[in-house]
């Protein structure tokens, strides 16, 4: 087996970690020990996957309130994030954050906020401080196409321009925010990364649930952040599958068609990346089966590890203020 | 060694000072390279330190806000600096739900020291929208800090503090007090947040003030010894967490409170004050509290319909003497400033 394939495997694996993490959360999710807002990445897998194989740990990222796939992509700890959804002591913020605030600084992944855009200015900052401190190193901001239509978007595109700061914007476009499509929040012929492009930073476009096209497309938009001493901007294409937040399906409420959905769950990111390799000869089914027979067992230990985790002591909701 | 500089003179040995002690110090804001220089406050800080450290920025208070917040997780300290405050409430996301709660909501992970510099406005027709304070506000918000230095040296002593303090400081800067000179140290000095300042000592009463309110309270207690009534005035300097201790002490010895606000009285930092002093000391009141704050109204802008906005020494006079039962003149001490309602003095022209 070739270093190519490895990475390959390594890829397919990191998405279905994912996948089996957040199937794990809505299969439970009924069971009331999960008590926090719950937004699932189902389905959007190969965006976070993608970029975040183009990253190094000392990259650093920040994400939004759906933020369990980036979070683990980029190589946060399983444990630690589930704990913290379970409120216990051992998660990855003792049980003061929940699931819409997650970090993980030994692997780069700063931290995510609940308000839309709202952490978009603070990776320019990191952008920012990495400059200032002459690192090699970049800033990468995961957000969504409903983030576009904030204001602080445009103010922090514009500075990342004006200071060419090291920063990669990716842009998951799902086509909703919330349950309001795309048609009634901004104009019809827009097409996002062409504004951007027009605002003065290079932008591209790749498939998002291509998990190697985004990793290519990532890949070179870090390369000409180093060139060019400049910021860039990717849209990813993609769906989310559940629920805007919860573990259930709500295609039947009347926001979106159960054709729509159907369609993109056959552009299954890990199903479509599943066959590719395997028709290669790269995975037999049986490697397949193995694969997921060890995630699932990882994700399980996981999950009882923070079933069983203790709660954090009352007294620290009271503590930690100030630094 | 000790020399009398002003106030803004002061902002800017303190700037200056922190950054070439600290290369991870940096300030920003719109203007503050231009002929200006925010008031002075950041007169030669380009010059000295280069565009990367000082630098103007777009008219994007939030993200700005933000990119400072950014900027803290990976070890920088931005000063911002606002003209005026009411042009910083665009922020108020930024603020409130990440600078405010980052170190408490990722238990620990990660803290903001950021210093957010907010010129409040004043005379001169600054109306509605360019005199706002808005100290109550921020003092709301768990996670803040907010500091109001009255004096020259206070505003060094705690501009560095606060650079210097590991969580986000709103570092509020009358615009009157800029001018106003008095003796500072020459070399780099901290004074401590959230510890008052009894500026001065008496017996009868305390008067409780902050900024402009406590300059004002001194010259209502070197007027009151004229007559007979020793005040105490104590200077809060930090707004929140506030230094509860000092005034409690104080009012327990004087039994009788006057709490001063430059913001508008309704839900105020001065009620707060009040409300607290009340429960903790009720056995030791001699006399019911007054609150002296701005009308719950926004400010004209016409110098006629300023004339009896601000709360002024005058006003303090006539309070202390209704807690006494004394009757006292202020005209003299109207007269003796010399100058329109709507100025500091005379060296104020305006525009801004």
């Amino acid at each position: 087996m070739n270093n190519l394939s490895e990475f390959q495997i390594s890829l397919l694996e990191k998405m279905k970690l994912i996948r089996f993490v957040e199937e794990g959360i809505a299969q439970r999710y009924h069971n009331g020990l999960m008590r926090c807002p719950t937004h699932l990445s189902i389905g959007q897998e190969a965006a976070a996957v993608g970029v975040a194989a183009a990253l190094s740990n000392k990259d650093l990222a920040l994400s939004s309130h759906r933020a369990h796939a980036h979070y683990l992509a980029k190589g946060g700890d399983v444990n630690a994030m589930l704990a913290e959804i379970h409120g216990k002591a051992a998660g990855c913020c003792g049980g003061k954050g929940g699931s819409m605030h997650l970090i993980d600084q030994s692997v780069g992944f700063m931290g995510s906020t609940a308000i839309v855009g709202n952490s978009i200015p603070l990776g320019v900052g990191l952008g920012l401080s990495l400059k200032l401190k002459r690192s090699k190193n970049i800033s990468v901001i995961f957000f969504g196409d409903g983030s576009t239509e904030e204001g602080a978007f445009y103010e922090a595109v514009n500075f990342a321009i004006i200071k060419k700061l090291p920063v990669l914007f990716v842009c998951e476009n799902n086509l909703y925010s919330v349950y309001s499509p795309l048609s009634v929040r901004q104009p019809a012929n827009r097409v996002i990364y062409k504004m951007v492009e027009a605002l003065g930073m290079k932008s591209a476009i790749a498939d998002g649930n291509n998990v190697e096209e985004t990793y290519n497309l990532a890949k070179n938009a870090i390369e000409e952040i180093h060139k060019n001493k400049a910021p860039y901007f990717i849209e990813l294409t993609t769906y989310r599958w559940r629920e805007h937040c919860g573990p259930d399906y709500d295609n039947n409420i009347g926001y979106r068609t159960e054709d729509e959905f159907q369609n993109w769950k056959k552009k299954d990111p890990i199903k479509c990346y599943e066959e590719t390799l395997h028709k290669c000869g790269i995975l037999s089914e049986i490697d397949i089966e193995k694969m997921n027979q060890s995630i699932t067992i990882k994700v399980n230990a996981s999950f009882k590890y923070a079933e069983e985790a203790p709660f954090p002591d009352e007294s620290i909701a009271y503590k930690g203020l100030y630094a | 060694m000790n020399r009398s500089i002003t106030f803004a003179q002061a902002i800017n040995e303190g700037l200056s000072q922190s950054m070439s002690y600290d290369d991870n110090v940096i300030t920003y804001g719109l203007g503050i390279d231009d002929p200006k220089r925010i008031f002075g406050t950041t007169t030669g800080l380009k010059e000295k330190f280069g565009s990367e450290r000082v630098f103007d920025m777009p008219t994007s208070e939030n993200a700005m806000t933000g990119v400072a917040i950014g900027a803290a997780l990976n070890g920088i300290r931005s000063v911002m600096v606002h003209q005026r405050i009411d042009f910083f409430l665009l922020a108020m996301d930024q603020l409130v739900n990440n600078a405010s709660k980052w170190n408490f909501m990722f238990n620990g992970n990660g803290s903001v020291p950021i210093t957010i510099r907010l010129i409040l406005g004043r005379g001169w027709g600054q109306g509605p929208t360019h005199s706002q304070n808005f100290h109550s506000w921020f003092a709301h918000i768990p996670g803040l800090k907010v500091v109001m230095p009255s004096t020259a040296e206070d505003a060094k002593g705690l501009l560095i503090e606060s650079i210097f303090d590991d969580n986000p400081v709103l570092f509020l800067e009358q615009r009157w007090l800029h001018n106003m000179s008095g003796d500072v140290p020459e070399e780099m000095y901290r004074i401590p947040l959230s510890k008052a300042n009894v500026i001065r000592e008496g017996a009868d009463v305390t008067i409780i003030g902050m900024s402009i309110m406590t300059i004002e309270a001194i010259h209502a207690c070197e007027y009151l010894k004229k007559f007979g009534l020793s005040c105490e005035v104590v200077d809060l300097r930090t707004i929140s967490p506030i230094d509860w201790d000092t005034i409690y002490s104080s009012v327990s010895k004087t039994g009788r409170i006057i709490s001063l606000d430059n913001g508008h009285g309704n839900v105020s930092v001065a009620s707060e004050v009040i409300a607290r002093v009340t429960s903790q000391l009720w056995n030791k009141m001699k006399a019911a509290p007054i609150k002296l704050a701005m009308p719950d109204f926004p400010e004209s802008t016409s110098p006629a319909l300023t004339k009896n906005y601000h709360i002024r020494a005058e006003h303090i006079v006539l309070s202390v003497a209704e807690m006494f039962g004394k009757s006292i003149n202020i005209e003299p001490l109207i007269a003796d400033r010399n100058v329109p309602h709507d100025i500091p003095g005379n060296w104020f022209k305006g525009p801004f």
